[in-house]
Parts: structure tokens; C-alpha cells; sequence
């Protein structure tokens, strides 16, 4: 196989983006830091922290939905994903990274008690609360930390064990029965992955991360919607890095007809997302229950109606008119168009999710919350570029790779 | 209704059907159809059908769909018989959702499969010609329709060397019809012994 560029060469142009974007980044922080984080007003502060806070959330849940769309196709039985298998590798690598970074953050808020942010660190304020009481079970300060640094910590080493077990399908040719086996250690391992996913970004997580911004709020749809959110992007992040590499001329094995796929979940994820957007909204907009409708009130009626909607368009409309073609899919200038305005759309419905409670009167979406994404995008950029040059692009010995190689849709 | 002159051609592998269809199509030869006992991956390429465009009458018959199931209720809802519901408004989009895509999927089901048989030419009552009862069962029957210039015999042998395991020569009707299949369309009886 000398024909096939197996080996990543990071262009000295992307580096010098990547570092250029970080730099805006840093600039945008410590500028921030000196507006706002030491500003005296306690809400200007609580914005500066959330604006950080949902930025590090968003793109954590991204990276690690990469290794949720590795491992969810190895139960599958997939094979069509092997030939491009180690973009989501690479990206799944900065969930330990921006996994330190959320988790320095949440508990710089949990520790240093930050009522604004998070009203249940309040004792004082639960004590004559009966609802916040009956929650103190989960939202209490020593059960945020230990579950908030359990989740990152095996979100990343079962990430690594994963990523490990796949670094074999280089080494040597398998036989059918060493085939068999590589493949059952990597279903073993993938619903190892998996059942921690369910039981954290499934569940858990998204109501103790962000949902308990608005403690006396609930939704059980929340951390589905949360899910459906990131992995869309997720998917649209391995998109578009495919399609780079692609422009540079690597990814031989990979055609149209994996880009298609991939599409196809740009395009059924949308929807799914929209489904929860909407089963969240319906029940509450009809049963119209104070406590209930308190997270759509400042979104529908208040400051945020325009974000609130904009979002509806971007994330659902934008991809079920644009995407619905079959040529669409298999274009690449509308399928990178599109996988960049999906992650846009919902790194603004994180931003109001997250926001919409924290700053409750006025949008502040502006330099500061673009420059903390620049950051994590150069993050990203150099993260992901320097993870795909450390391996073989192709899985070469994968016993699954024929069936990616004559993928057809 | 149009009695045409066919020659048939059988042959058990996809292995041999796939390299004697670009011979087949390569000398010039119309191919009427191919009969295969399951969905075969790629045929439809490899024989030039065009791209269905049944998802553009899908799309048509879900957006009719929806503007039936909007424009239906909210004439019931806010001009015919208007009535509180806990206090909603009278044009209570968000409560319409549901049917509305309920609708739409209904719709575009509904028409789709009707579509499809259409265009399969599957209906109640209505027959085609079967051509090799063993399609249904092990053979992959490829149909060439045949021009007042071609040479039948010739057409023949070169099926046969092309790896066909059973050549013959049909006249029969070409599209389907509403009846029934009179003595010689007995399908499943004369399989073999249709050739004139």
C-alpha cells in the first residue's frame, strides 16, 4: 500500500491559525478577566464565568460525543466508519484537555460558592426553600464534585482504553481468530464506554452541569436535548475535519459515500434534536405551570425570544431544507458549509441555555463569549491536527476495513 | 398492449451476470429488464436505469400533507368553531404540531407506496408476463428486446458465451394488463417451454 498517505503531516498554515486563534483567545480572557471577572457587580461576574463555563461545556461534550460516535458503531458492527476512524479518535483525545478545563472551572464556581451562577450553593437560601430542599440529595456540593470529576476522568481513561485497543489494528494482519477476538475486546470495551455515557452525558450530567442553573426548574427531556445537541456537532466536527483532510489530498479509502452517511446523520440528528426541542417545549407551553414555564419565560417572552428562535431556524429549518437532498449530502462545499453553521447553531443554543438563565434581562453575547470560542477552536484545531499526526490514518489491518473500502450507499 | 419479440437469457452468479450485462450493453443491445430473486447491489448502475424520483413525489405528498393538516385546523380552530382550551389562544400553533406531522408522514407514506406500486406496475388484478418462473427462486433472467434487425441465434450464442446457462426466445406482451393469464401464461406450469 505504498500508494496511500498514511501519515499526517500538520501544515505549518494550520498551526499558525490554530496558534493565532488561541492568542485571540488569551487576549479575549484576560481582557474579560479584568472587565469583568473583577468586576465588583456580582451579575457582570457571574456572566464572565458562565461565558467561560458554557464554552468549555460545549466543547468537552462535542469531543467526547466523538468517542460516543466511535464506540456506538463498534456495537453496531459498523465498518463503513473505519476508513475515517481515526478523525474521531483524534478529536475524542481533547476530552481529557477541555475536560480539565471544565472541570477547573465547575468547581471553581461549586467551591468558592457562586450563588449567582448556581442558586442551590446558597445554604441559607435552601434552608427556607422546601423545593430546593428536597433536591439537596443531588444538588449538594460534595456529590457536584465527586460525580462532576468521575465523569471527566472515565470519560477520558475509557476514551484512551478505546483509542489504545485501536492502535492494534496496525501492528500486524489478523487471522480470522485473532480478528475475532480484536473485535470482541473492542465491543467489550465500547459498552464499557457507553454505559458511563448513558449514566452521565445521558442523564446526569447536563441536569448538574447546567440545568441546575435554574434549580427550581426541571426537565428530564434536558440532558437528551443536551446530548442531541452536542452529538449533531460532534458529527459535524468529524465532517468537516474529513473533508480538510480530504482537500489535502489523505483519506484515499474514504469517498463520497462515507461523506453521504455522515450527512445523513448531520441531517437525522437535526431533526431529533428539533423532536426534543419541541416534546420539552409542548408540555410545558400547554400544561403552563408557574415553575414549569420559568426557563420559557425570559426565552419566549423576554430578552432572548430573538436567540431563542434564531436557533429554531439554524438548527432545524437550515438542515432540513438544505439537507433533505440526496446530491446535497454528497456535496462537499454545502456539507461544510452546513456541518459549520450546525455547530454555530448549537453553540448559541448553548450559549442561551446556559446564559438565558445566568444574565436573565439582557443578551450578552459579544466579544467576550467570541473570543473564549476562539480559543477553544485553536484549541481544537491544534489538538486534533497534532493527534492525527501521531498515528497512521488507516486502520490498515482492521478486519472491517473492506467493508469501509467498498461502502456504498 | 404490444406483443414483443424478447430473448432470454439465465445465469446463476452475479459473478457472470455483472460482466455479461457490460458486454450485453456494450454491443448495442436494449435491455428490456432483469429479473433477480433478490435486491441485487448496484444492478440498476451497472444497467443505466436513471435515479428514481420517487423522493421528489415523496416530498410533494408530505408538503401537501402538512398544508392540509394547517390549513384544516386552523380554519376549524379559529373561523368554524372556535373553542377555549384552557385558556390558549385560538390559533394554538405549538398544540398542532403533533397532527400536522402526523399528517405529513402520513401522507408521504401513503403516497409513497402507492407511487412505488405504480411505478412497479403492481396492482390488484393486474399481470405481467413472467418470463422465467425460476426469477422468484435461483436465476438472475436477463431480458434483451429484440429490434426487426436482430438476429435472434445470434443473440443467443452470445449470452451463451457470456456464461448464460439457458437462452430461449419469447414473444409476449410487454406491459402489464388487467385480466387474468389466459392458457399459455400458465407461469408456473410451462416454465420452460415458452419459447415459440
Amino acid at each position: 500500500m505504498s500508494s496511500i498517505k498514511e501519515q499526517f503531516v500538520v501544515p505549518q498554515k494550520l498551526k499558525t491559525w490554530s496558534y493565532v486563534l488561541i492568542a485571540i483567545g488569551l487576549v479575549a480572557f484576560f481582557t474579560g478577566l479584568f472587565l469583568k471577572g473583577f468586576s465588583k457587580n456580582e451579575e457582570e461576574q457571574a456572566v464572565f464565568i458562565a461565558t467561560i463555563m458554557y464554552n468549555t461545556i460545549f466543547w468537552t461534550l462535542v469531543c467526547n460525543a466523538s468517542m460516543f460516535f466511535i464506540c456506538v458503531t463498534t456495537l453496531a458492527m459498523g465498518g463503513w466508519q473505519q476508513s475515517f476512524r481515526r478523525i474521531p479518535e483524534a478529536i475524542s483525545t481533547l476530552v481529557p484537555v477541555f475536560g480539565t478545563i471544565t472541570l477547573s472551572v465547575l468547581l471553581f464556581v461549586v467551591l468558592t460558592h457562586k450563588h449567582a451562577i448556581y442558586h442551590w450553593l446558597d445554604d441559607e437560601a435552601v434552608l427556607h426553600d422546601t423545593i430546593l430542599k428536597g433536591k439537596s440529595g443531588f444538588l449538594n456540593v460534595k456529590f457536584f464534585v465527586i460525580w462532576t470529576t468521575l465523569a471527566i476522568g472515565l470519560w477520558s481513561f475509557l476514551g484512551y482504553r478505546m483509542r489504545q485497543l485501536s492502535n492494534e489494528a496496525n501492528l500486524a494482519v489478523m487471522d480470522s481468530i485473532s480478528g475475532s477476538r480484536f473485535i470482541f475486546q473492542n465491543t467489550v470495551r465500547a459498552s464499557m464506554f457507553l454505559a458511563w455515557f448513558g449514566l452521565t452525558v445521558g442523564s446526569t450530567i447536563p441536569w448538574l452541569w447546567m440545568m441546575s442553573i435554574d434549580p427550581h426548574w426541571y426537565s428530564t427531556m434536558y440532558s437528551w436535548y443536551t446530548f442531541a445537541s452536542s452529538f449533531v456537532s460532534g458529527i459535524s466536527l468529524i465532517a468537516l475535519w474529513l473533508i480538510y483532510l480530504k482537500n489535502k489530498g489523505y483519506l484515499e479509502l474514504t469517498s463520497q459515500e462515507h461523506l453521504h452517511d455522515i450527512g445523513k446523520f448531520m441531517f437525522a440528528f437535526s431533526i431529533f434534536w428539533t423532536y426534543l426541542w419541541f416534546s420539552q417545549y409542548m408540555l410545558i407551553w400547554y400544561a403552563n405551570i408557574p415553575e414549569e414555564t420559568v426557563y420559557f419565560k425570559t426565552r419566549v417572552q423576554g430578552a432572548f425570544k430573538g436567540i431563542f428562535f434564531f436557533n429554531l431556524i439554524v438548527n432545524f429549518l437550515c438542515p432540513l431544507l438544505i439537507l433533505m437532498k440526496r446530491a446535497a449530502k454528497r456535496n462537499y462545499t454545502i456539507v461544510t458549509f452546513m456541518a459549520v453553521l450546525i455547530i454555530f447553531g448549537h453553540w448559541i443554543d448553548f450559549y442561551q441555555m446556559v446564559i438565558g438563565s445566568v444574565s436573565r434581562n439582557a443578551v450578552t453575547l459579544g466579544w467576550l463569549d467570541f473570543g473564549i470560542l476562539s480559543f477553544f477552536v485553536g484549541v481544537m484545531i491544534f489538538g486534533v491536527s497534532n493527534a492525527l499526526s501521531k498515528k497512521s490514518l488507516i486502520p490498515l489491518y482492521h478486519p472491517f476495513l473492506k467493508e469501509s473500502i467498498i461502502h456504498h450507499t | 398492449m404490444a406483443q414483443k419479440k424478447f430473448v432470454v437469457g439465465c445465469f446463476d452468479d452475479e459473478a457472470v451476470l455483472f460482466p455479461a450485462l457490460k458486454k450485453v450493453r456494450t454491443a448495442g443491445y436494449k435491455i428490456h429488464d432483469i429479473y433477480t430473486p433478490f435486491a441485487v447491489h448496484g444492478l440498476d448502475h451497472a444497467m443505466g436505469l436513471r435515479e428514481t424520483s420517487l423522493h421528489t413525489a415523496g416530498f410533494i405528498y408530505g408538503i401537501t400533507g402538512t398544508t392540509t393538516a394547517l390549513s384544516c385546523i386552523s380554519w376549524i380552530f379559529t373561523k368554524d368553531w372556535p373553542l377555549n382550551i384552557g385558556g390558549k389562544p385560538h390559533f394554538a400553533l405549538p398544540a398542532w404540531i403533533p397532527i400536522t406531522f402526523e399528517l405529513t408522514v402520513l401522507f408521504a407514506a401513503v403516497g409513497m407506496v402507492l407511487t412505488f406500486c405504480y411505478l412497479c406496475q403492481l396492482a390488484p388484478f393486474v399481470k405481467k408476463h413472467h418470463f422465467h418462473s425460476r426469477a422468484t427462486d435461483d436465476l438472475f433472467v436477463m431480458v434483451i428486446e429484440c429490434s426487426s434487425s436482430t438476429n435472434t441465434d445470434d443473440l443467443q450464442g452470445f449470452l451463451q458465451k457470456y456464461g448464460a446457462l439457458e437462452t430461449n426466445v419469447q414473444v409476449a406482451e410487454s406491459d402489464w394488463w388487467v385480466g387474468r393469464y389466459d392458457k399459455i401464461e400458465h407461469p408456473f406450469e410451462l416454465s420452460n417451454n415458452l419459447a415459440y
